[in-house]
């Protein structure tokens, strides 16, 4: 059975705009999904809808074998929702949050108080159990909202940009829960504008655009599309004038910088062969962009998007 | 399951919704006690002993009931409105709306947040009345069952507010503009047989009328309408507001895309 399967799902908004345009999306149990696409592609509406937040206008969405809009109980207690924006009570102390979402579930109040504990304590934030979530910084408020969803042990999870304006070592520590509760079987659909976090994190890939899912595959499949690479290669001493490298198209973009364009079937090995025959030593390499940042960038259309009604 | 799981999730909202005006209760339960607190002074002392009895009753003790009503009537359809919109412009609806709580249930569970605080409030200027008079209670079931039904109809209709506001503006249009001006015409400081027939007739389309008379016949044994008529009426219009509610949740009108 899958965890999510959508079929032929349309969304038009009052003033005509076509937000989804039949699209079909099939999620395995187990999946760690990256749902990518450029602003106003379709992605808040697609979750929109699955949250049952957004009126579909046709289609089907079915959780786990649960069709959301003929047995809508029972679909929704397998989902746990991170949105994109804030929404709890800002006035309220973050444990009793906690508690009343696991009540919404069906948790009584004994059993919350457990299980808010257990999240709490696994995000960090059992110290401001007490405090209104208004006192929260934004990376705990990101936290917070992760902890809430989980109360009722969804099986799915659906995170609308969780690590937005979150610094680096929250999100790493996120990416590590995250991990780690996918390992324990609860399927993962991601949204965010952070590729390099969509290519650590995602078996697979829906990219969609337009309102249309122009890919969806595994991650793998789709970085395997990439048929080259471009590098940044740090000198140890200056270069005057750029050296003819065969096969490996190259710019030097300062005296001390290197830009060479590796393709696919080419070895990075025989770069070096040419740079050492060179003399030229390198001191550090990088890539020049993140892999899923090329193919996404090829792949959606570049003309900036009309926006998303909100 | 279901039903056991809905009930803990209403708890869990009237839980909720009582902690909410309790936190902050110097705005939600000091303020009526004040407000009626000078009605009894200023209407039942200063002017009232001024005045004639109505139905062999002093003038203070004829307007206690109908002050408690009203105090019933804005404090359970504020207490929705307020939170409900809250919870909206927030957007913190959302919790309720992705989880599996029936529809019904949320609305029994804002409702019955409504009932708590009205009826709070409803007891708190019963006592501060008592500084002023001692009214013997003609029926405690008729009064209980009155100011019970009533809190349940403002907090519905406070909510029906709540879904189609769209800012706070637009949930202190209806309070200033119809349920004050109702209220007030509804013989909450006067008898309607004081009134030339022709406003007498008028005011029996008042639906408030009725719950102010229920109420007072409750409490006093006197009233301008019949009890049966009130409860009939009551309860109408609670199925009505009830079936519109129900209805703007499942269409989602107001609160979703």
């Amino acid at each position: 059975m899958n965890a999510l399967e959508i079929k032929n799902l349309t969304k038009v908004y009052k003033n005509g705009f076509e937000a989804l345009k039949s699209i079909d999306l099939t999620v395995r149990q187990g999946d760690f999904l990256a749902l990518l696409g450029p602003n106003g592609a379709g992605k808040s509406t697609t979750i929109g809808i699955i949250c049952s937040l957004i009126n579909k206008t046709s289609g089907t969405v079915n959780i786990l074998g649960h069709d959301l809009y003929s047995s809508p109980r029972e679909a929704k207690r397998y989902l746990g929702i991170v949105p994109q924006e804030f929404n709890f009570n800002v006035f309220e102390p973050i444990e009793e949050i906690l508690v009343n979402q696991a009540g919404y579930y069906g948790v009584n109040r004994k059993e919350a108080y457990k299980r808010a504990e257990l999240r709490l304590k696994q995000l960090e934030l059992w110290d401001k159990r007490r405090e209104m979530a208004r006192e929260l910084s934004g990376g705990m408020k990101r936290r917070l909202m992760i902890a809430r969803a989980l109360m009722h042990n969804p099986q799915i999870l659906i995170l609308d940009e969780p690590t937005a304006g979150v610094d680096i070592e929250i999100r790493r520590s996120m990416w590590t829960f995250l991990q780690e509760i996918n390992r324990q079987g609860t399927t993962i659909i991601l949204t965010t504008h952070y590729l390099e976090e969509a290519e650590h994190l995602c078996k697979n890939i829906a990219i969609i655009d337009r309102g249309e899912i122009i890919k969806n595959c595994a991650m793998t499949e789709l970085l395997s599309e990439l048929d080259s690479e471009c590098l940044l290669l740090n000198l140890k001493s200056p270069l005057e004038i750029l050296p003819t490298l065969q096969g490996y198209p190259a710019n030097l973009l300062d005296k001390t910088t290197l830009e060479v364009e590796v393709r696919k079937h080419d070895s990075v090995n025989k770069l070096f062969q040419l740079l050492n025959d060179h003399k030229i030593e390198v001191l550090s390499m990088r890539n020049k962009s993140n892999r899923l940042e090329q193919l996404f960038l090829r792949l959606v259309h570049t003309k900036p998007n009309v926006s998303e009604p909100h | 399951m279901y039903l056991k799981d809905n009930f803990t999730a209403y708890k869990t909202i009237v839980i909720k919704e009582i902690l909410r005006f309790s936190r902050i209760w110097v705005q939600t339960i000091i303020p009526p006690a004040i407000t009626m607190g000078l009605y009894f002074i200023i209407f039942g002392q200063l002017i009232g002993s001024q005045l004639s009895d109505i139905n062999n009753f002093s003038y203070m003790d004829y307007i206690v009931p109908g002050l408690i009503i009203m105090s019933i009537i804005t404090n359970s359809y504020a207490n929705v409105v307020s939170s409900f919109y809250g919870t909206k412009f927030h957007h913190h609806i959302e919790e309720l709306l992705v989880s599996p709580i029936s529809n019904f249930t949320i609305i029994a569970g804002y409702v019955s947040g409504g009932v708590a605080r009205g009826l709070i409030v409803g007891l708190v200027v019963t006592l501060v009345s008592l500084f002023f008079t001692r009214i013997p209670i003609d029926s405690y079931i008729i009064t209980f069952v009155i100011a019970l039904l009533t809190a349940i109809l403002f907090s519905l209709a406070g909510l029906i507010n709540a879904i189609f506001a769209n800012s706070f503006d637009d949930i202190s249009i209806v309070p200033t503009f119809v349920l004050t001006p109702m209220t007030y015409l509804g013989g909450v400081f006067y008898s309607i047989e004081m009134l030339p027939e022709f406003w007498q007739n008028v005011s029996l389309f008042n639906p408030v009328l009725y719950m102010v008379n229920g109420f007072r016949m409750g409490m006093l044994g006197v009233s301008d309408a019949s009890l049966t008529t009130a409860i009939i009426i009551i309860l109408g219009f609670i199925c009505l507001l009830g079936s519109i509610s129900l209805w703007l949740l499942h269409t989602g009108v107001g609160i979703k895309k």
